[in-house]
């Protein structure tokens, strides 16, 4: 078990990044840490750039990540990947979803999406995981699982055993869509 | 075992084991999730009241007559229930009282950064102030305790950080406390002058005798870290977790629980022991002034500052001058505001507004995003219920022809809370203002709790529903129109009626919330390649689905509701209903 771990879940007000967080707060309960998780609530919800801090540790004091502080970054998004990187660690894994959301400033033509995010962020001092979330999120049955899909790929970086990531799993998302959510946290696992 | 909890959740859970009775509250983000969570524990009477006043005024009332009860609000909800509270100080209760308040400094979700213990010392109510889910859970018990002891209303600060974030806390069982006896004293109860006046010296004596209880007690204001390190820091609430991450066991802490009242003595014989001392809290220098009022040298403000939050990363910086070394994207990178949402009833409204160029009042909720570009339509927003009364200001200052150019928009929810005020102001005072009430049957922005015009209760169960257009009338309101706002002519053109009419109107802007479970939207909508001729004119409404591709419009079929807005602003008949092929 690693002494401490800090993970950084950015993305878009409606994306499931609440869900992510909870499902990873609890398998580091399961795993014997303290944790705390922060979460964003109201106005940045409809649809602006959203942020949830996971702390894991022997003790946990603050419940905020700050810039540099993070071993892992899960974006859910690639411009929010770049917005947030500086609060990765030099040399900490990111793992990003491919699957663009213009914001209103582009939407508008007022600002142009930056080209080549993923070009970029792979000439930095980190450790890249691309992904199309998306694409696994609609073979294991929903689009709207790619939550899930992008925890099973976190999960593969971590010590903590598969059963304890799918009990998980078990405990967090409701009864009717367990089986849906297990197959996709499987797909992005076994990635 | 220990349960995760969020820190409005484990208030709500020491509410609960503290034996509350009765709780009544108004959303309002950070404080909303609180008065939800209650309203689970079926021994807890739990309602949304219609605003911060009343909610204080009927836990009041559940106090005196014998219940411990409960009231949960924003930092600006506070202000909407001072008046109560500043005499409630005076009656004191007689079932345990606690109010909670949640500051939001950094503004996440508030139209300003408070610092709510301003009003703590002003109505001279005891304050506390949790660090964590923990001590969410404990201090509610604590403060229940307190305010039986002492007769006094007690108050709980959270902030964002620990309002919405989630720790391990370990819960107990509740205790049932009975409601005690009620025996009528309007000594005690009844504030007029002759009654107040002896009041006022109890609540100088309570706050005495309170100020030697945090002196003396154990359990709070505890001194913890390391007792011979140089550094020593006076602080509390969220910022001690800041401090003691950033400084661990180079510094020893003095963490304050209760922040009103504020001990003396502790402060000196902690302060007395150290090379430094340093006060670390957000937003005003209140424990700072405090120190310094008391003869204890201290440095904080002119270190911190105070504007918004703190976080380790500050604290590391302007105490040990550390700073963290990151990898930069390096790039200037286009911001993602908040938006309203694919089918939100309030894009066809602003829409209408903005292409009259009008000159639009506004108020709090989803609708306050109505000020962001393309809509770009509000033009003020200040507090709760303000926009039908600054209306009315605004005309009266600059006359009709103004006010042929110019309404109100104001939420069902917070028309309730305090807009209905302003409209009862208008008619009386021969306004001849037009108010604009958006009407989604919901309280949106807190996330969708229910309000006295919707027909349900905080349980969703039936109730009585205020009839809006009833309610105008009464007012003295002549004339009071129902419109849908995805229909964009026939809005256009009610707004054109009333802003003509030299009377005072009221236009019913009627469409629920595209978010509600119990709206069944249309399929998707798409635009067609060959008709569509690249204007942009579909951009105007600044719905998040559409974009441009390839100079063509696109629409996300994951995110269109179909509601139909945008295929009103294309005069090519681009925008069709069905599947592109």
């Amino acid at each position: 078990m690693k002494k401490e771990l800090n993970v950084i879940i950015v993305g878009v007000g409606g994306q499931g990044t609440l869900l992510a967080s909870r499902l990873l707060g609890n398998a580091l309960i399961s795993s014997g840490y303290d944790i705390k998780v922060s979460e964003v609530h109201g106005m940045s919800q409809r649809g602006g750039s959203v942020v949830t801090y996971v702390r894991a540790g022997k003790e946990v004091a603050s419940p905020i990540i700050e810039r540099g502080g993070a071993d892992i970054m899960l974006a859910f998004e690639p411009l929010e990947a770049a917005r947030w990187l500086s609060y990765l660690k030099k040399g900490g894994r990111i793992i990003v979803n491919t699957g663009k959301i213009d914001p209103m400033p582009v939407i508008t033509g007022a600002s142009e999406y930056p080209e080549g995010i993923i070009e970029k962020l792979a000439g930095k001092n980190i450790d890249l995981t691309v992904t199309d979330a998306l694409s696994l999120a609609k073979e294991a049955g929903s689009v709207k699982a790619v939550n899930v899909v992008l925890m099973g790929i976190l999960a593969t970086g971590t010590d903590i055993p598969l059963e304890v990531w799918e009990q998980s799993v078990n405990e967090t998302v409701p009864e009717r869509f367990l089986e849906l959510n297990l197959k996709a946290f499987r797909m992005g696992y076994e990635q | 075992m220990k349960k995760l909890l969020l820190g409005n959740e484990a208030v709500a859970r020491g509410l609960y084991e503290a034996g509350c009775r009765v709780v009544s509250s108004y959303p309002g983000t950070p404080s909303t999730e609180i008065t939800e969570y209650a309203a689970e524990y079926k021994e807890i009477y739990a309602e949304w009241a219609p605003n911060e006043k009343v909610a204080a005024e009927v836990a009041i009332g559940a106090a005196i007559a014998g219940a411990r009860s409960f009231c949960g609000m924003k930092h600006v909800g506070l202000n909407v229930a001072a008046d109560p509270l500043y005499t409630a100080s005076y009656t004191g209760i007689n079932g345990g009282m606690v109010i909670a308040v949640a500051d939001d400094p950094g503004m996440h979700s508030s139209q300003n950064e408070q610092d709510s213990r301003h009003h703590a010392i002003a109505a001279k109510l005891p304050m506390l102030e949790p660090s964590d889910s923990q001590e969410c859970r404990d201090f509610a018990l604590l403060a229940y305790t307190l305010s039986e002891q002492y007769d006094t209303p007690v108050i709980i600060r959270l902030s964002t950080r620990v309002s919405h974030s989630r720790s391990l806390v370990q819960t107990g069982e509740r205790v049932d406390v009975p409601v005690k006896e009620y025996k009528k004293d309007p000594g005690k109860y009844v504030m007029m002058p002759a009654m107040a006046i002896k009041r006022h010296a109890v609540v100088e004596q309570r706050m005495k005798a309170l100020t030697e209880w945090a002196e003396s007690n154990a359990q709070i204001n505890r001194v913890m870290g390391n007792e011979n390190a140089k550094i020593g820091i006076i602080t509390s609430g969220v910022s001690y977790q800041y401090a003691k991450e950033a400084l661990g066991e180079n510094a020893c802490y003095l963490k304050l629980d209760m922040i009103n009242p504020l001990p003396v003595k502790k402060i000196r014989e902690f302060a007395a022991r150290f090379e430094t001392v340093y006060v670390v809290e957000e937003l005003d220098g209140i424990i700072e002034a405090h120190c310094k009022a008391n003869g204890v040298n201290v440095i904080g403000k002119e270190l911190f500052g105070n504007l918004g939050e703190l976080s380790q990363r500050i604290v590391a910086e302007k105490i040990l001058g550390k700073i963290n070394e990151t990898e930069q994207f390096g790039e200037d990178l286009p911001g993602r505001p908040p938006v309203l949402c694919p089918g939100c009833p309030h894009r066809g409204i602003f829409y209408v507004l903005k292409k009259l160029k009008l000159t639009v009042s506004g108020d709090i909720g989803c609708y306050t995003l109505g000020a962001l570009p393309p809509l770009g339509a509000l033009d003020a927003c200040v507090c709760m219920g303000a926009s039908v009364s600054m209306l009315h200001g605004m005309n009266k200052a600059r006359g009709d022809e103004f006010a042929a150019g110019a309404v109100a928009v104001i939420g069902d929810s917070t028309f309730i809370h305090s807009g209905v005020t302003g409209l009862i102001d208008i008619a009386y005072n021969r306004g001849v203002s037009t108010v604009l009430i958006l009407d989604n049957s919901i309280t949106g922005m807190t996330g969708h709790q229910q309000n006295p015009t919707t027909g349900y209760d905080i349980h969703g169960d039936p109730t009585a529903a205020v009839n809006l257009e009833a309610l105008c009338k009464a007012c003295g309101i002549p004339r009071v129109r129902v419109v849908d706002p995805a229909q964009l002519s026939e809005t256009e053109k009610a707004v054109k009626e009333e802003l003509a009419a030299k009377e005072p109107s009221v236009i019913i802007v009627r469409r629920p919330c595209a978010l509600l479970k119990s709206v069944k939207h249309a399929p998707p909508l798409h635009a067609d390649k060959e008709a569509c001729t690249g204007c942009k004119a579909c951009m105007r409404i600044g719905c998040p689905a559409i974009s441009i591709k390839d100079k063509k419009a696109v629409i996300d079929p994951a995110q269109c509701v179909g509601c139909g807005v945008c295929v009103q602003m294309c005069k090519f008949g681009a925008i069709k209903r069905g599947d592109a092929q």
